[in-house]
């Protein structure tokens, strides 16, 4: 089944064209990543897919659902996760309550039960505590539950915001250069921990990425972008090996 | 024949007012320009400016010229102390610290020239400094005070607009509305620019003030509130931080006040000002001359 | 049940409040204008609560807090007129409505202003709170009885130290049962970043539209009370300085603390009331100097709050 089937989707911004009739899907199960040099309309792709911009044509399905047009806090809530290439946690927020934020959303209680503190709030909040004990665990940030977010050392950040994308239980999660800024030693790490995150929470993943080792480990099929289009599509091997890979990547180095 | 008349006479009095807003409205947009902060103090240094002015006219008897030129060498001086005392210390604080202590200054001001032993909350008449003598062009008629209202803004607009367009100083404020960072490295001094532009902003609505004590002769210390915010919302209006909009802004508003006035009710003429802000809010932020940024 | 159990701490201690104050009342041993005062720094407390949710908890900066005072002020002075009410008991559904009509004017006023940021929400709340001014100066054209810029007068007096006392604790005990649940960790994730918190699935305007017409709604029960203590409303009870008052006490407070803004009400009110005992008569008007100097200092010397550190 495809969990994400994206049509013929363009954007521009003023006048400028960001993304040009990009398709692609993404299966279940499968782990795509989207590849190409920096201002290719990579994240633009994200955003239009979690509905942060506005498409200016095309359409997005989501798990057989048409998903044009929703306000974007709508798709967290029909089972799609996302991450931020700028990393966005609620700073000032303890580690727990980042997850405990998610968790809540998700399975939560009305104003009545708030008010009047009824069984069902204590019992609801307690689960979600314990939930986001096993995520915290899971990231290994035990011992840092009490922390605010943006205390935490630019690793356990990442991990984070990770962890809060998974809060709300997604089916397919978008993430946006989790690599950047690491080195080879914690790229090599992060690489483990999205593999075993795809397994654990049994995800379908849409990756963005610069780092090539990272891709190539994890992607069961890379797309390229350059100037807002595809210029191709195929598995890690033959995408490694294209011209116009190369070519799109390394520009003038090969080329001239 | 006689509704145009009407007309065009009620246009010459929004366009008196307009100018007097449009003047204040620079200062305001320049300011959000450098410091992205909505210097609610700028309509009381306008008020300034026409105290400032009554007591060199009632007081000293000095030619009107005069007036002017130290009326805006003194409104220069408190744009820059209130900056260098209130804002600098705040610089790299949130947002919103610096809107909240420019309320501050505002109010301080007001209610610390209000004392009794100050200037008191009273109104006072300001001195004409000239006979009004009133101009008949058949279908309507110009007083003096708007040809002097008109005459003044005009130049201060030509001087500004050089000032901002062929001089150095110009060119490192329009770097630094640009990208702070970026005018930095490029050996601009922040702090002198941003101190600059507070005082052209202070001595333009010192303008303001002046102009608008002698055009509605009763002043007070709290005459700063209102044709501040209505300034603030002509520089929305336009687009904030671009010069050009401030100006139409004001102008603009002037002439919607002044037309509610005459044929609804001037009850309310500043209603519709605050209609007129929340519909820019809602359907263009940037304003008319402004554009349209989406970013995630 | 479990809201008494969870809130049996803060009702002894409001039972010992009540006890030691009405010995106090009931004996005479305060005067007249401190029992006053002390109702009033309670008044002072709840609406301020409602700008802590609105601002320091959601992160919505509004600058026109005091209309919204001023709509639960003036509705239930109107209310207990039309309806000739004089009793605490018949009081009470005219205050609840009165907070309740002001909380649906937060709503359809917050509709279009929150989508603004910073300082243009900033700059939108004032102008609703100058427009709010204006259309109180001109209010006896519309209700002969709301006496225009001559001021609300002949309000009978209901309020007293039970009603206050118990609607404080009332609404103290119900904001912390909404800080500290889903609703209030929305809230705060909303203030320290609201795309990430789209990203969750917060649907962030209906968030922040319930945080505002909430916070706006204990204004309007603060503005009822208040109307009730000094029977006599005047509309520069309700323009900007009003809403500095209570910007004030949530800064001074911490923003996002409800013990922070109790203290700070208590603090602030006896400052204010305090001055016009310390200065003399002719020196009184300096204390609307001071009120900004201090705002200005404020933010200089801390510029996110002062008493306390909130934790969940």
């Amino acid at each position: 089944m495809n969990v994400l089937e994206v049509e013929n989707l363009r954007k521009s911004f003023g006048g400028v064209k960001a993304v040009d009739s990009i398709s692609f899907h993404v299966r279940e199960g499968e782990t795509v990543s989207i590849i190409g040099p920096n201002g290719a309309g990579k994240t633009t792709v994200f955003n239009l897919i979690t509905g942060f911009y506005k498409l200016d044509e095309g359409s997005v399905l989501f798990r057989n659902r048409e998903i044009t047009g929703l306000s974007p806090f709508r798709l967290p809530r029909l089972g799609m996760g996302r991450t931020f290439q700028n990393m966005r946690l609620f700073g000032e927020l303890t580690v727990f309550e980042n997850l405990l934020s998610g968790m809540l959303r998700k399975n939560g209680y009305n104003i009545f039960s708030t008010l009047f503190r009824t069984n069902h709030y204590f019992e609801t909040e307690s689960k979600a505590e314990e939930k986001a004990r096993e995520l915290i665990d899971f990231f290994h940030l035990s011992g840092k539950e009490d922390y605010p977010a943006n205390s935490l050392p630019y690793g356990e950040q990442r991990r984070l915001e990770l962890a809060r994308a998974l809060s709300i239980e997604p089916n397919l999660l978008l993430i946006d250069e989790p690599g950047a800024g690491m080195n080879p030693k914690e790229i090599q790490d992060l690489i483990e921990t999205i593999r075993a995150v795809k397994e654990r929470f049994s995800l379908t993943l849409l990756i963005i990425e610069h780092q090539m080792g990272l891709v190539m480990s994890l992607s069961d099929r890379v797309i390229v972008m350059d100037f807002g289009e595809k210029i191709m599509e195929g598995l890690p091997d033959e995408v490694r090996k294209d011209t116009r890979v190369i070519e799109a990547y390394l520009g003038e180095e090969f080329t001239g | 024949m006689e509704i145009t008349g009407y007309l065009l006479q009620q246009f010459i009095n929004g366009l008196q007012l307009g100018a007097v807003y449009a003047l204040i409205a620079l200062g305001y947009t320049m300011v959000y320009g450098v410091l992205r902060l909505i210097n609610f103090a700028h309509g009381d240094i306008f008020m300034l400016g026409a105290f400032i002015a009554y007591y060199l006219i009632s007081k000293f008897a000095i030619p009107i010229y005069l007036v002017f030129i130290i009326t805006m060498f003194c409104t220069a001086g408190v744009g820059y102390i209130i900056e260098k005392v209130a804002y600098k210390p705040l610089r790299g604080a949130p947002k919103i610290s610096l809107l909240i202590t420019a309320v501050g200054v505002s109010l301080f001001l007001e209610y610390f020239l209000s004392l009794n032993a100050i200037f008191t909350a009273n109104y006072i008449g300001f001195p004409r400094p000239f006979e009004v003598v009133n101009y008949d062009l058949s279908l309507f008629t110009v007083t003096n005070i708007q040809i002097l209202i008109f005459a003044t803004t005009g130049v201060s607009l030509v001087l500004l607009y050089l000032l901002i367009y062929r001089t150095k100083q110009g060119k490192a404020m329009r770097a630094v509305s640009y990208d702070q960072e970026v005018a930095a490295l490029m050996g601009i001094n922040i702090d002198r620019t941003i101190s600059f532009t507070f005082m052209v902003g202070a001595a333009l609505a010192g303008v303001g003030g002046i102009l608008y004590g002698i055009a509605y002769p009763q002043i007070n210390v709290f005459m700063g509130v209102m044709p501040g915010i209505k300034s603030f919302i002509a520089a929305v209006l336009g687009g904030i931080g671009i010069i050009h909009g401030a100006v139409i802004g004001g102008f603009i508003i002037g002439i919607s006040e002044v037309f509610v006035s005459a044929f609804l009710s001037s009850t309310f003429r500043d209603g519709v000002i605050f209609v007129i802000l929340f519909l820019v809010l809602l359907l263009k932020p940037s304003g008319i001359f402004g554009k349209r940024i989406e970013k995630v | 049940m479990n809201f008494f159990i969870e809130s049996r701490k803060i009702l002894l201690l409001a039972l010992l409040v009540y006890g030691a104050l009405k010995v106090l009342f009931v004996f005479g041993l305060l005067s007249q204008y401190i029992e006053q005062i002390t109702l009033f720094s309670f008044i002072m407390i709840i609406a301020s609560l409602g700008l802590n949710v609105i601002y320091g908890y959601t992160g919505q900066f509004s600058l026109g807090h005091a209309a919204f005072y001023g709509i639960g002020a003036y509705t239930s002075a109107y209310l207990t007129k039309v309806f000739e009410i004089e009793g605490v008991i018949p009081f009470l559904p005219a205050l609840l409505l009165s907070g309740l009509l002001t909380g649906c004017a937060g709503y359809v006023i917050g509709i279009p202003i929150l989508k603004l940021r910073d300082d243009f929400l900033a700059i939108a709340t004032l102008g609703f709170g100058t427009l709010f001014r204006v259309l109180l100066d001109n209010s006896d054209k519309f209700a002969e009885a709301l006496g225009g810029s001559r001021g609300f007068v002949g309000i009978p007096r209901i309020t007293n130290l039970e009603l206050t006392l118990s609607v404080t604790v009332f609404l103290i005990l119900i904001t912390r049962n909404l800080i500290f649940s889903r609703y209030g960790l929305f809230w705060r994730s909303i203030k320290a970043d609201e795309l990430a918190s789209v990203s969750i699935g917060i649907d962030t305007a209906k968030m922040k539209l319930m945080a505002f017409s909430y916070g706006c709604f204990l204004a309007g029960i603060g503005g009822g009370l208040y109307a009730h203590l000094y029977t006599f409303l005047h509309p520069s009870n309700f323009d900007i300085l009003k809403s500095i008052d209570f910007l004030i006490i949530v800064i001074i407070g911490g923003m996002g603390s409800i013990t922070g803004t109790i203290y700070a009400g208590l603090i602030w009110v006896g400052f204010i009331e305090g001055l016009r005992i310390v200065l003399p008569a002719e020196m009184l008007d300096l204390r609307w100097v001071i009120i900004p100097l201090l705002l200005i200092l404020l933010m200089m010397w801390k510029p996110y709050g002062l008493i306390t550190k909130r934790s969940r």
